[in-house]
Formats: C-alpha cells, structure tokens, sequence
C-alpha cells in the first residue's frame, strides 16, 4: 500500500474543478450583469472580489490536503 | 551548468546568523532579510514621497496619495465611519503584502509571502485582532454574529454550528490563500522555465533553441499574469480584514 497517499494528493485536485466552475461562474455573472448596467459595474467590484476569494479558499482547502498528503504523511 | 531545476528550491530558508535562546530559534534568515528589504524600500518610497508636500502634488506624492486613498476607499466602503481608526492597519497589511509579493517577483529575491509561517501569523493576529475590537465593542454581545437574527430556532440549531465553523476557518483560509497562491505562482514560472533545461537535455543546443522560443512568450505571460495575482492578493488580503472587521464594528447581520 505504499505510494498511495500520491493517489490521495491527485484527488485532492479535483477540489480545483469545483473551484474553478465556482470561480468562472462568478466572473461570468459579474460580466453578465456588467454588460447590462455598466454604470453599476464598478460599486460592485469589491463584492466580486469577494466572492472570488470566498470561492477560490475551497480550491485552496484541496491544495493544502495534497501538500499534506504528500509531506506530512 | 549548475543551475537548479528543482522548483521546490527557490523556497529554501537559510540561516545567515544562527542565534538560539534555549529552543527558541531567533537566527536571521533570508526571509527575514528580504523582509526588512522589502519595508525598508517601502518606508523609503512613502518617505521620499512625502518629504516635501504640496497642494498640488508631485509624481511620487500623487502616487503615494493614490496608494493610501485607495486603502481608505476600502474602509471607508465595508466599515464606513466606525472603520476610520482601522485605516493605518490596514494600509499597513495591504502596503507590507505588497511590497514582499513584488520583492518576490524579481528573480533571485526571496519570496517572505510564500511561507505559511509568515502569512499565516499575519492572519492569527487578523482574527485576534477582530475577536479582541468585538469583545472590547460589544462584550457578550459579540457573539451574536453566530446567532444570525431573523432565522426560526430549529434552523438555529444547524445554522449556528455552521456558523463557528465558518468562523474557525477564516484564519486557516486567509493564511492559506495568500500562501498558496505565491507558492503555486512561483512553482509554475520555475516549472515552465524548467522546460527549457530538459529539452537541452533530450535535444541538444539546437532543441534547446527552439523550445526556449517556445516557452518564453509562456513565461512572459506568468510573470504578467504573477504581478496581478501579487496585487490582487493584497488587495483581497485587506479586503476581507476589513469585512471581518465588520463583524465586530458593525451591527448584527
């Protein structure tokens, strides 16, 4: 059984599809709605940043599991 | 040739001076070199650019007058008024991320944020900081934030451990964010730039050519898209200290 912790750590990747969908989703909606109301684009700037990075930390969660996976097993 | 493919290597802590009290490690690495590079260029720059000011400002003053309006707008858009005395922290997390994201970019330099030991503090000390402003605000009725008003009781019951979660893991994702974001940068440019020695390696001087032309124009476009990620973690960095600030200044959610 050794070397499958390896295994685990490319799992732990595919947390990067959810955030990537989730990432996507949000640029894709802010540019959606941007389009359609320029004038409001840039007061809701701050709030796609946000949510870009509240979204992105699940990604991130799934790295950190790899990295743990890979070093600290 | 003895130049380093590994691109786990660039992350490597050196001490320069060994000093220990007991089990407490105090030597002086090359983090904390590039650290105190990376502030002194900074309080040099702010500096220089306030030394003699104007109405109408100078290049370097309208730059610096720029920077700090730009920290402020962000308070001053989450907190609104109760977030004013935050300003200088908040400049100051913003300003030092920065400049140790930039620093990092140059090649050769050390990269501070691209350790969890740095980041990491940085976001202990955030969240003790938001924990300390609300009981200092709001003593007990701090812990409202977990309590969100307005929710039936039996949807309490599952919303406020949900809650305390989400709470417990704003430090481990603020740290963890900036983290991973320089370190997988930094892992991509030096695996892209790796490309180049390999191909010398299966294809002589004449591959090594053609690949290099290859992947150059790739590595341009990830240090570009690297520069956006140094400030746009910043930016998110003081972002969400603000908004976490908000829990403790602001009125219950």
């Amino acid at each position: 059984m050794e070397g499958l912790n390896y295994v685990g750590a490319g799992l732990a990747c595919l947390a990067m599809l959810g955030a990537a969908i989730g990432v996507g989703n949000i640029f894709a909606a802010y540019l959606d709605g941007a389009m359609r109301n320029p004038s409001a684009a840039p007061q809701q700037f701050g709030n796609l940043i946000f949510g870009f990075a509240v979204t992105e930390a699940l990604g991130i969660f799934g790295f950190a599991i790899a990295l743990i996976l890979i070093f600290a097993v | 040739m003895m130049v380093s493919t590994d691109p786990m290597h660039q992350f490597k802590i050196d001490r320069w001076f060994d000093f220990r009290i007991g089990d407490l490690d105090l030597s002086f690495t090359n983090s904390a070199f590039w650290m105190v590079v990376g502030v002194l260029v900074l309080i040099g720059f702010l500096a220089v650019a306030t030394s003699k000011m104007k109405t109408v400002p100078t290049r370097m003053q309208s730059l610096a007058e720029i920077w700090y309006q730009f920290i402020a707008g962000i308070v001053k858009d989450v907190n609104h008024a109760p977030g004013k005395p935050f300003i200088p922290l908040v400049f100051t997390l913003f300003s030092f991320i920065f400049i140790a994201n930039i620093v990092g970019m140059m090649p050769y330099w050390f990269t501070t944020t691209s350790h969890i030991a740095v980041t990491g503090f940085m976001a202990i000390f955030t969240i003790g900081l938001v924990v300390l402003v609300g009981i200092i605000k709001k003593g007990f009725g701090f812990l409202k934030i977990f309590v969100p008003s307005g929710v039936p009781f039996v949807l309490l019951l599952i919303v406020t451990p949900i809650e305390i979660i989400s709470f417990l893991s704003r430090p481990i994702s603020l740290g963890m964010r900036l983290f991973a974001n320089m370190l997988g940068g930094h892992v991509a440019l030096k695996v892209f730039a790796g490309f180049i020695p390999s191909l010398a390696v299966a294809l002589g001087g004449v591959g090594m050519l053609m690949g290099g032309l290859l992947v150059m124009p790739l590595i341009v476009g990830v240090t570009a898209l690297e520069f956006l990620v140094a400030f746009l973690q910043a930016y998110v960095f003081a972002m969400l200290t603000c908004v976490y600030l908000n829990d403790a200044l602001g009125e219950a959610h």
